[in-house]
């Protein structure tokens, strides 16, 4: 009898590079952890580097100016990182074909998103639920759900990639 | 000018977030997350891979956040106590979350993921990364202006 699915048609591309990617994603995370008790977050880099450019008080608020100077370097580790990985695997120079205006639309949409349900993929996805946190249960099932529909939508309207 | 400066903070904290930050974006780079096509083929259900990109990061992290708790005092490098990553439920988490799904359906790009891509070469993503910041300085600008606002009613009120 014949499988209804099978594991090549759900993975095409395998699982070891999502479960080793995922895996040191987690490390990383991990080790920030253990040695600070940070649980850190991707997102909150955004707001917290405006308070550098704007006088606007929710961007200024003291957490926000106490941990600017090291989400930076957070962030720009992370852009190293990923440099150090295309590099060693002969990824390097990759680019997407997705349009500009997701892009840019997407974008704008995740950084109002992010900051308005306080946490991000990393935050919520990662620390939260690592944290079995229900808040962000609740917030990776929305965003997951959400996104899902989204994602159907537009291919269905036949915009691709 | 006077900034708050964090007193005593430990020499090898700056190369700790540093080390973390190289480690988690070389695994937003192997895992292609950082490609917004992977995160597109796996919300059209073409690939499902992703699941395991969450899985096995939330497991390694929650093991640590586990350890921290429930087995260590206190943070060596910051003198802070370990906690779970809790935040409050309100009804912005549904809201925040349904925006950022839209977001993430729309352009499979992500906070830490736009960053690491800008490490491969993927300037495009620049565009993504300026909307996120656009996004995050409207959203502080709205709630600035609704609280002013609220502050105002609630004055008038009195």
């Amino acid at each position: 009898m014949e499988p209804l699915v099978t594991f090549a048609e759900l993975f095409p591309n395998g699982i070891w590079r999502y479960a080793v990617g995922g895996a040191l994603i987690g490390l990383g995370t991990a080790a920030i952890y253990l040695g600070t008790a940070i649980p850190a977050g991707a997102s909150t880099f955004l707001e917290s580097t405006l308070s550098y450019v704007s006088n606007v008080p929710r961007f200024n608020r003291a957490k926000y100016v106490a941990s600017r100077d090291w989400r930076v370097a957070f962030t720009l580790s992370i852009v190293a990182g990923a440099a150090i990985y295309a590099v060693a695997f002969g990824d390097f120079g990759w680019t997407t074909r997705v349009s500009w205006w997701r892009l840019l639309g997407g974008g704008f949409l995740v950084g109002v998103g992010t900051r308005i349900g306080k946490g991000c993929t990393s935050g919520h996805g990662i620390c939260g639920v690592g944290s079995v946190a229900p808040t962000s249960l609740v917030n990776v099932a929305t965003f997951l759900g959400v996104a899902i529909v989204t994602a159907q939508i537009v291919q269905a309207l036949g915009v691709s990639p | 000018m006077s900034e708050p400066v964090e007193r005593d903070r430990h020499p090898l904290f700056m190369p700790l977030i540093v080390a973390g930050g190289l480690i988690f974006g070389f695994g937003l780079g192997l895992s292609h997350m950082a490609r917004p096509e992977v995160v597109l083929d796996f919300l059209q259900f073409e690939d499902f891979g992703l699941l395991f990109v969450l899985g096995t990061g939330s497991v390694v992290a929650g093991t640590a956040f586990a350890i921290g708790v429930n087995l260590l005092d206190r943070a060596p490098l910051t003198g802070r106590a370990y906690a779970r990553r809790l935040k409050s439920f309100d009804r912005n988490v549904l809201t925040g979350g349904v925006i950022f799904g839209v977001g993430w359906g729309l352009s499979g790009i992500c906070p830490g993921a736009a960053y690491a891509s800008l490490g491969i070469g993927n300037y495009p993503i620049l565009l993504a990364i300026g909307g996120m910041f656009l996004g995050a300085y409207a959203q502080g600008l709205w709630r600035t202006y609704r609280s002013d606002n609220d502050a105002a009613t609630a004055a008038k009120a009195d």
